[in-house]
Formats: structure tokens, C-alpha cells, sequence
């Protein structure tokens, strides 16, 4: 009891901010792992093409992406050298976009939904053919608003 | 007193290097915004349609691309270079010539009556164009339209069409526009 009593006596006592800094470090932190585990890890080799009249792709939330390209080289034992799709964090077939469509459509907001961007990132030595077999599953799937990604230029390579 | 006074680390700038981490961090990541061309695409076709009416030969600018990347333009070679302007002569038709497109008459706001053009782009591609190559001539075709809607806004409001209200781009978007049909791939060339 005795101890107590003389503490009261001694005055309002300062809280120790050392740990303030730490508690900063912390969100710091979360953030930072947050932020990054969210992003796709690309499997497809992906060296955009050049364009000039690009638009940008304003809301993220309204945009679906489907990767195309030769897969990198520790995939290329399993998936080959030819040019292949990458839906969220795997190889797909064209038959998949469907799925893949609905899927993402269904994870939006009603009213979001008629304004679904399917945004195209593929690789700018990739053939045609693929890619229009995908313009042609996103057609069925209704999925009608597209972008080609593009890197901005100054000028395309002639 | 055995106790020794243990000396505080001040650690009051703590706050301020994590801080400055944590700036430095918001500024680097570049929020990579996604750009591109925006397209739309045709709605799929029902099975039982009907063929459309043929579109006269003179309203269709036909851009064909084959699998070694070369150009035939109404079906004679050009280089890429040539597309934009052959493409913007085509959808102006300037001295209303014989075998550029047809105008049609129509009633557009702030302009009154407008000739616009029928013309309509189709382009064609192999299953072996690379798709750099496709991507280009998108573009040009595109820089084409932004090019002669620039102009039209230019000498009408003294504006680019970027700056303009919403409403008067979508008259311009009346006078010019974007059509570009895509048709179905077919083997060019060969592979």
C-alpha cells in the first residue's frame, strides 16, 4: 500500500512515444504487402506494342484483363513455346474466356456491369490468329467493350 | 542508488524517416495506369439473319493485311506511312469524286445540314499478321478520324476536340464517325 501512495504524489507522467515510429513502420508495412499481393503475376512474356491515339482505361474496377503471349521460359516445359492466354494467375484456353467473362461479371455491381472493359495485353509479336479467336469468344460472351493495351509513343514504328 | 540512469535514444525523428519512407514509397509506384484503343465490337450474329444489303463498292475502303505484314490498300500495295492520309482522303472526299464514298445529307446540331460521309473502312487480316502490325493500322485509321475531327473542331469552335463540351464532340462524333468494320479472318497469302 505504502508503494502506491508514493506514486500519486509524483505528477502527471509523459506516455512513452518511442513506440509511435514502430506502430508507423507497421501500417507502412501492411501497406506495402498488401498492395503488391494483389497484382497478377504475369506468366506470358509481355512486350506491349506502340500506339499514338491511346485512350486510358479509367476505372481499374471496370476492367478485366486477359493476357497473351509465349509463356516465360520456367513454364515453357509444360506450356510450350507457342503463344498462350493468361486468365488471372493461369494458363487458359480460348474456351475458358467464357467462364472467365461471366465470372468477373458477376463480381461486379449491377449497374456496373454494361460498362465491363475486357482490356487485351498481348505481346506485340504475337499472330493475329489467337487473338482474334479471343475477339471472337468475347463476342459470344457479350463481353463487347475491348481495349488493345498499348505503350504510348511518339510515333509508330513503320 | 544502484540504478543507473539509462540514457534515452531520442527517438523522436523516428516518426519522421518513417514517414518520409512512406512518401517516398506513395510517389514511386507508378499506379500503372492501363492505356490503350478502345474498340467496340459487333454483337455476335444470329444464325438466322439475313445477309445485309451489299454496301456499294465505292462507300468501302478495304484494308487487307497479310501474314508477312504488308499492306494492300483498295487492292494496291502502300506502306504504312500512307495509310493515314489515303484513309482521311477517303472518309472526306473532298472534290466529291466518283470513286471516293457517297454523302448523305444530315440535319447535325450547331453545324444544321452536314454532308457525312457513308465511307466505311474494312479491315481484313491474316492469321499471321503479327500483332504490332494489326495494332498500327488501327492506329493510323484512328489518327486518321482524331485528326479530321481535330480539324473540324479547330475551324468551327477554335477548340481541340478534347477541350470541347460533351455535346458538341458527340456532333463532330456525327459528322465523322469511327467506322471501322473488322471482317472474318481469312487466310491471306498463306502461311
Amino acid at each position: 500500500m505504502a508503494k502506491f501512495r508514493k506514486k500519486k504524489g509524483s505528477g502527471q507522467q509523459a506516455i512513452n512515444t518511442a513506440s509511435l515510429p514502430d506502430i508507423v513502420f507497421m501500417l507502412l508495412f501492411f501497406f506495402m504487402v498488401t498492395t503488391t499481393m494483389k497484382e497478377v503475376a504475369l506468366k506470358v512474356q509481355l512486350k506491349q506494342p506502340e500506339a499514338t491515339e491511346l485512350s486510358k482505361l479509367e476505372k481499374k474496377s471496370l476492367v478485366t484483363y486477359i493476357y497473351v503471349g509465349v509463356p516465360q521460359k520456367q513454364y515453357q516445359g509444360t506450356f510450350g513455346s507457342e503463344p498462350r492466354l493468361q486468365l488471372n494467375d493461369q494458363f487458359s484456353t480460348v474456351d475458358d474466356i467464357r467462364n472467365y467473362i461471366v465470372q468477373e461479371r458477376e463480381s461486379m455491381r449491377e449497374s456496373d456491369r454494361s460498362k465491363m472493359t475486357v482490356s487485351i495485353k498481348a505481346d506485340f509479336d504475337t499472330p493475329m490468329g489467337i487473338i482474334t479467336e479471343v475477339k471472337q469468344a468475347l463476342r459470344k460472351a457479350q463481353a463487347l467493350k475491348i481495349s488493345y493495351s498499348a505503350r504510348q509513343v511518339n510515333q509508330v514504328p513503320m | 542508488m544502484g540504478k543507473r540512469d539509462v540514457q534515452e535514444v531520442n527517438a523522436g525523428s523516428m516518426a519522421d524517416i518513417a514517414f518520409l519512407l512512406l512518401i517516398f514509397f506513395l510517389v514511386t509506384t507508378t499506379m500503372d495506369t492501363d492505356s490503350g484503343l478502345s474498340r467496340m465490337l459487333p454483337p455476335p450474329v444470329p444464325e438466322d439473319q439475313e445477309t445485309p444489303p451489299p454496301i456499294k463498292d465505292r462507300n468501302v475502303f478495304e484494308v487487307l493485311i497479310n501474314s508477312q505484314n504488308r499492306l494492300l490498300v483498295e487492292n494496291e500495295p502502300m506502306e504504312l506511312r500512307e495509310l493515314r492520309d489515303a484513309a482521311k482522303e477517303f472518309i472526306q472526299n473532298p472534290l466529291d469524286e466518283e470513286g471516293l464514298p457517297e454523302k448523305e445529307e444530315k440535319q447535325i446540331e450547331y453545324f444544321g445540314i452536314y454532308p457525312v460521309s457513308k465511307g466505311v473502312i474494312s479491315l481484313q487480316n491474316d492469321r499471321g499478321t503479327q500483332y504490332q502490325m494489326y495494332l498500327s493500322v488501327q492506329n493510323e485509321l484512328a489518327a486518321a478520324y482524331n485528326e479530321l475531327r481535330n480539324e473540324l473542331s479547330q475551324s468551327k469552335f477554335g477548340k481541340k476536340f478534347d477541350e470541347l463540351e460533351e455535346d458538341k464532340q458527340d456532333a463532330i462524333r456525327d459528322i465523322y464517325p469511327q467506322k471501322i468494320s473488322e471482317a472474318e479472318p481469312k487466310n491471306i497469302g498463306g502461311k
